[in-house]
C-alpha cells in the first residue's frame, strides 16, 4: 500500500510540474512586459530579462499621454457598451423564439445564423466600407457598434437559445394560463431564469468588441474615434524607439482585462463551454 | 406550440441587423467579384470571370492558399495535442483546475493587437527583445519574423500561444461530462491512465472534439489579425494568406473587384467546412 501511495504522490507532483511549466509559457511574455515597463529603454536593450534597478513609474504617465488612453478608453467603453446592449436585446428575443420554434422556418433561421457565424469578414467588409464612407459614417462609433453586433449576433443567439431551452416548459404554460402576454412572459418569467445567460453573453460580446481589430481598424479612422487598442497600436510607429514607454502602455492595456477576466471567469468559461459542447 | 404573429416581431431585430450588415453586403461582394470596381469610380463594368482568371495566374494567390493550408495543419496538430494533454491532466485535478484554466485563458482574452505588439517588441525585436539578448550572449537564432522560411511559423506560434488555452477549456468541459462511476469501474478493472483516457474519457468528448476540428479548419481560412499585425503578409509575401491578400487589394491597390473574388474564395472553404459542421451537429442532436 505504501509504495502505491508513494507512486500516486509522485504522479501528482509530475502532473503539477507539467502544468506549471505550461503556465510559465502562457504568462512568461506577459510578466516580461510588466517587468520591463518599470525599466528605462537603455536597461531593456541591455538585458530584457533583468529585474528593474530603479522603478521608472513615469513611463506610465508618458504612455498614458502618448497612447491618448483617456479618449481611447472612453471610446472603447462606448463601443463595447452599445454593442452589448444591441446584442443582448436582439439575441435574447431571437433565442426565445428559436428555442420554442415559435415561427415557421425556425430551422432555416438557425442554419442562416450558423452560416453567418463562419463567414469571413472579408466577404462583407468591402461593400460595407464603401457604403459607410458614402454615408459619412467612417469614424462613427455607434455605426461600428452595429457592425460588431452583427458579427457577434450568431454566437449570442445560439447561447441564448441554449439557455431558453433549459427553462422548463411548465413555467411559461402556467403564466399563460394566468393570462400573461408574450411580453409579460419574457420580462417577468423568462428574464429572471435566463439572467446568468444574459451575463455570459454580455461578457463574451463585451470582450470580443473590446479586443476587435479588423473591423475597428478599418472603420475607425481619425484619432478622435480611436479605441484604446487603436491608440495603443498607433504608438508602435511613433514611439518605437522607446521600448519602456511601449511596455508601460501594454500594461495599461493588459491590466484592466486581466482583472476583469479573473472576476468574471466563471461566466466566461461556462459560456464558452456551453456554446461548443451543446452546439 | 402556437405560432403567433408577435414572434416574427421578436426575431426581427437580430435577423434584420444580420441581413443588413452581413447578407446584403455579402451578396454585393459576390456581384462585385465579377466587376472591375475600384471602390471610388461610379463606372462599374462587368468583366465576367476576369478577376478569377487573373487570380489563378497570380503566384501570390496560390502562395496564400498554400499558407492557409499550412496554417490549418499547424492548428490541427499543435494546439489540439497540447489542449488534449492539458485537459486530460486537469480533469482529475478538481481543486486546482480552475486556477490553471484562468492562467491558460489569459492570453486568449487579451486583444490580438496587444498580444502581437507584446511578442513583436519583447520577444522578436532584434534590438530590445529576448531574441536580441540571446544573440548578445552567443545564441543566435536570427530574426524569425524577417526570415522568409520561418516567418509563418513564428506568427503561428504567437497565434497558437493565444488560442490553445481556449481549446483546452472546451475539451475539459466535455471531459467533465464523463460519468465518474465509469472511470472508477475502469480503474478497478486495472486500466492504466492512458487506457482510462482512451476508452472512458475520450468517447464522451468525441463529438466536441470533431466539432472543434471543423471549427479550426473554418477559422484557419479566416486567419488575419496576427499575420496583419506581425508581418503584414511579408517578407515578400512569405506569410500572405487569403485574408491579408484580399485586404491589400481592397484598401491599398483599390481593386475591390479582385478583393471580392478573394473574399469569395475564403468563404468557399469555410462553406464546405460549415456544411460538414451543420451535418455533424445535426447528428449529435439525434444521438
Amino acid at each position: 500500500m505504501v509504495s502505491t501511495k508513494g507512486k500516486k504522490v509522485r504522479k501528482n507532483i509530475s502532473t503539477h510540474l507539467v502544468l506549471i511549466f505550461i503556465s510559465c509559457i502562457s504568462l512568461g511574455p506577459i510578466l516580461l512586459v510588466v517587468l520591463n515597463s518599470f525599466k528605462s529603454h537603455a536597461e531593456i536593450v541591455r538585458n530584457p530579462l533583468s529585474l528593474p534597478t530603479v522603478f521608472h513609474f513615469e513611463n506610465y504617465v508618458t504612455a498614458w499621454e502618448t497612447g491618448k488612453f483617456s479618449t481611447g478608453f472612453i471610446n472603447s467603453m462606448i463601443l463595447s457598451g452599445i454593442t452589448i446592449i444591441i446584442v443582448l436585446i436582439a439575441a435574447s428575443l431571437a433565442g426565445y423564439v428559436l428555442a420554442g420554434k415559435r415561427i415557421k422556418g425556425s430551422d432555416g433561421v438557425l442554419v442562416y445564423f450558423m452560416m453567418a457565424m463562419t463567414v469571413p469578414i472579408q466577404l462583407f467588409l468591402f461593400p460595407l466600407y464603401y457604403a459607410m464612407a458614402s454615408l459619412d459614417l467612417i469614424g462613427n462609433i455607434p455605426a461600428v457598434s452595429l457592425i460588431l453586433s452583427a458579427t457577434s449576433m450568431p454566437l449570442a443567439v445560439f447561447l441564448m437559445r441554449t439557455f431558453f431551452l433549459n427553462v422548463p416548459r411548465e413555467l411559461e404554460e402556467a403564466a399563460r394560463i394566468d393570462g400573461a402576454s408574450t411580453w409579460q412572459v419574457i420580462w417577468h418569467v423568462m428574464r429572471p431564469v435566463v439572467s446568468p445567460g444574459l451575463i455570459t453573453v454580455a461578457v463574451i460580446v463585451g470582450l470580443q468588441s473590446w479586443n476587435e481589430y479588423l473591423i475597428t481598424s478599418t472603420f475607425l479612422q481619425g484619432e478622435d474615434s480611436f479605441t484604446a487598442t487603436l491608440g495603443f497600436l498607433s504608438m508602435n510607429g511613433t514611439y518605437s524607439s522607446d521600448q519602456a514607454i511601449l511596455m508601460a502602455a501594454a500594461v495599461i492595456m493588459i491590466a484592466p482585462i486581466v482583472i476583469f477576466f479573473v472576476c468574471i471567469q466563471k461566466y466566461f468559461v461556462d459560456g464558452m463551454a456551453s456554446g461548443a459542447v451543446k452546439g | 406550440m402556437k405560432k403567433s404573429a408577435i414572434n416574427y416581431f421578436l426575431i426581427a431585430p437580430a435577423l434584420l441587423i444580420s441581413i443588413a450588415i452581413i447578407l446584403v453586403p455579402g451578396i454585393l461582394t459576390i456581384i462585385m467579384s465579377f466587376t472591375d470596381w475600384n471602390g471610388i469610380s461610379p463606372n462599374i463594368n462587368f468583366i465576367g470571370l476576369g478577376n478569377f482568371q487573373e487570380l489563378f495566374a497570380d503566384d501570390v494567390f496560390w502562395k496564400s492558399i498554400f499558407n492557409n493550408v499550412k496554417w490549418t495543419i499547424l492548428f490541427l496538430t499543435i494546439p489540439v495535442a497540447l489542449a488534449l494533454l492539458v485537459s486530460a491532466l486537469l480533469v482529475e485535478k478538481k481543486k486546482s483546475r480552475s486556477l490553471y484554466q484562468v492562467i491558460f485563458l489569459i492570453p486568449y482574452v487579451l486583444a490580438p493587437a496587444v498580444n502581437a505588439m507584446l511578442w513583436l517588441n519583447i520577444i522578436f525585436n532584434p534590438m530590445s527583445g529576448v531574441i536580441g539578448y540571446l544573440r548578445t550572449i552567443g545564441l543566435d537564432i536570427g530574426s524569425p519574423l524577417t526570415n522568409m522560411s520561418g516567418a509563418l511559423y513564428a506568427v503561428a506560434a504567437v497565434d497558437i500561444w493565444h488560442y490553445w488555452g481556449y481549446l483546452s477549456v472546451i475539451y475539459l468541459a466535455a471531459l467533465r461530462q464523463t460519468p465518474t462511476d465509469q472511470v472508477e469501474a475502469a480503474r478497478v478493472d486495472g486500466c492504466n491512465a492512458w487506457q482510462v483516457f482512451r476508452y472512458v474519457y475520450f468517447p464522451s468528448m468525441k463529438s466536441t472534439f470533431k466539432l472543434m476540428y471543423v471549427m479550426i479548419i473554418i477559422f484557419s481560412f479566416l486567419a488575419f489579425d496576427y499575420i496583419k499585425l506581425l508581418t503584414g503578409g511579408g517578407p515578400a509575401h512569405s506569410t500572405e494568406v487569403l485574408g491579408t491578400y484580399a485586404y491589400t487589394f481592397a484598401f491599398s491597390a483599390l481593386q475591390v473587384g479582385k478583393a471580392s473574388a478573394v473574399g469569395l474564395f475564403m468563404s468557399f472553404f469555410g462553406m464546405i467546412a460549415s456544411v460538414i459542421y451543420t451535418k455533424l451537429s445535426k447528428n449529435e442532436e439525434i444521438a
